[in-house]
């Protein structure tokens, strides 16, 4: 992924590991522009978030634009104060971490019009064949309608993130390919990127195309 | 081998209870459980089920009362204050022994407390939250897999008990992700209800539900006829698991969470030539104390790894009968033992038993 516009927007369904990409693609992005941030739009998930992360982008200069009740505990569906620096500071490069489906979406429709007119953004649909109610391409693509129409805004391409956590092998990224091919036919959009954790590098990097390798974030607790 | 999906430990346990035929899910939002109704909004509609997000907990579970009644599995989900909203209705179905899922992904408590994991609501489901003499059977999950495996059991073992059935998790087992199968549960028991009040059809006499017995001879025999019960399903329904105890000199106690948190610090300690073992209570009512009780004599010390103040570790010394010392390893507020904090405890305490 090198092509970033000033605005990426990761939306996908609950749990599909949006975070995550958008973690890693801050990490990315940092290494080729000046200004960067991160957008924690998350008003759905109160356990798992960007915030988990701070102390990376301090280390790298990545700025984080969060409510300021993230990981306060503060269950709270509440918004960055800073929200509208999104769209105002033309400056910066900004990775969007959007909530799940269509309800997290929501959050990101205040912005749509001056994303919408600015024009500089790829919305990236993130997708896990292996999570319980998306299992084929068709029920993805029923949530990825739900989530444009939350948010007003288009995809424009596939991120596909098809994993089964810390147990996924190569063989389950082997075989989730056909299922986001079957998506990008039906939605008419690119396969973006397929979205692995860097173990397994070395045994998909000859067999599939723009790979994005990731650090999984997840907070351990088997030690 | 089965098809694998990767689960939310809630999602786990709503796709397993419609797996169950589940049919009627009542519930009212509150982190971290809130995914299990979710889940449910999301399905029920699809496979002509109910769901329904209730006024308030203590609605949810009066129509848990009704369904169950009328002879549906029935299902209601909530975290620690819910649970406690919950404890008049549960009383009311133990007191109508009706068979009901309920399912408690603790948080940090008391009161409203705070929103991370906690173990701190043993003594309320285990010991009788409500009011009068009943129990619940409580189950306690220690993966994503066993959330699933166990929230069928509990419907199982409810409708064949006609008792209200627990699943005591806690917010990691909610949140965390794993793979499940969830192929290998097509078979599916149904148990026979002649209790239910589903229409005489000009067939038979009514069947009423009630807790309400006014005849104190009568509510007395009721409740020795119950305690009857309690005791086949202590008997025949006990779970646990048994990690390194045959040479153990010293034996961890953990259930849920916490038993995965100590799995990982007894096998680094055996690594490092400690003899360390683990029971891991998987019903906490009934309470596993049969292994406890024949390991005692044999062992050096005990240690109860709790996310509270040392709730089960009152059953493990009962369970013992003093022939062991027993102590408490514990985290509370929302917090998790780290796998190297029990490593270190374990290893005090092995300084102290071999010196």
């Amino acid at each position: 992924m090198r092509d970033y516009k000033r605005l990426t927007i990761i939306c996908g369904h609950y749990g599909s590991g949006k975070t995550n990409i958008a973690v890693n693609m801050a990490l990315e992005l940092c290494k080729i522009r000046e200004n960067v941030a991160v957008a924690d739009l998350d008003i759905v998930n109160p356990y798992f978030r960007t915030k988990d992360s701070e102390e990376d982008f301090k280390a790298n200069g990545i700025k984080l634009i969060c409510s300021q009740f993230a990981n306060t505990n503060l269950d709270l569906p509440s918004l960055p104060a800073d929200l509208y620096s999104i769209t105002d500071d033309k400056e910066t490069s900004v990775i969007l971490d959007i909530g799940g489906d269509d309800r997290g979406a929501f959050a990101l429709g205040r912005l749509s019009p001056e994303i919408i007119k600015e024009n500089n953004y790829d919305m990236y649909y993130v997708i896990n064949k292996y999570r319980p109610l998306t299992p084929d391409a068709e029920s993805a693509y029923e949530i990825m309608l739900e989530i444009e129409a939350a948010c007003g805004i288009k995809f424009t391409g596939i991120l596909n993130n098809s994993n089964l956590g810390s147990q996924t092998s190569a063989e389950d990224v082997l075989n989730s390919l056909e299922f986001a091919d079957r998506l990008s036919e039906i939605s008419s959009l690119p396969v973006k990127a397929t979205c692995i954790e860097k173990r397994l590098e070395d045994e998909l990097k000859d067999k599939i195309p723009n790979l994005f390798s990731m650090k999984l974030q997840n907070k351990i607790i088997d030690g | 081998m089965a098809d694998k999906v990767l689960m939310k430990g809630n999602e786990a346990i709503a796709e397993a209870a419609i797996i169950a035929g589940c049919r009627h899910y009542f519930g009212y939002p509150i982190t971290p459980q809130t995914e299990v109704a979710a889940y449910m909004a999301k399905k029920m509609p699809k496979i002509g089920g109910t769901f329904l997000q209730a006024e308030s907990e203590i609605a949810a579970i009066s129509m848990v009362y009704g369904v169950s009644s009328a002879g549906y599995r029935v299902m209601t989900s909530s975290s620690s204050p819910g649970i406690s909203l919950k404890q008049e209705g549960i009383s009311y179905l133990a007191g109508s022994d009706l068979p009901a899922l309920i399912v408690n992904v603790q948080r940090g408590g008391p009161g409203l407390g705070g929103i991370q994991p906690s173990q701190s609501d043993y003594f309320q489901a285990t010991k009788g939250g409500g009011h009068g003499d009943y129990h619940l059977i409580v189950l306690a999950p220690a993966s994503v897999q066993e959330m699933a495996e166990l929230t069928i059991k509990g419907f199982d073992l409810a409708d064949k008990y006609r008792m209200p059935t627990m699943l005591l998790a806690d917010g990691t087992m909610g949140q965390m992700m794993e793979p499940v199968s969830l192929d290998e549960y097509s078979d599916i028991k149904t148990f026979d209800k002649p209790w239910a009040t589903n229409g005489t059809k000009m067939n038979r006499e009514h069947n009423i539900t009630n807790s309400l017995s006014l005849v104190p001879e009568e509510l007395e025999q009721l409740n020795i006829a119950r305690y009857e019960r309690y005791k086949i399903v202590e008997e025949n329904e006990t779970m646990y698991e048994e990690y390194y105890m045959d040479d153990a000199e010293i034996c961890i106690a953990a259930f849920g969470i916490a038993a995965r948190v100590s799995l990982h610090a007894v096998e680094k300690a055996r690594k490092e030539g400690i003899k360390v073992g683990m029971i891991r209570p998987i019903t906490l009512w009934p309470f596993p104390s049969a292994p406890f009780k024949k390991a005692a004599p044999h062992l050096k010390h005990i240690m109860s790894v709790e996310l509270s103040m040392g709730q089960m570790i009152e059953d493990v010394k009962l369970a013992c009968e003093c022939c062991c010392p027993v102590t408490l390893c514990n985290r509370v507020g929302g917090m998790i033992p780290d796998p190297l904090q029990v490593l270190e405890r374990i290893k005090e305490v092995n300084k102290e038993v071999n010196g």
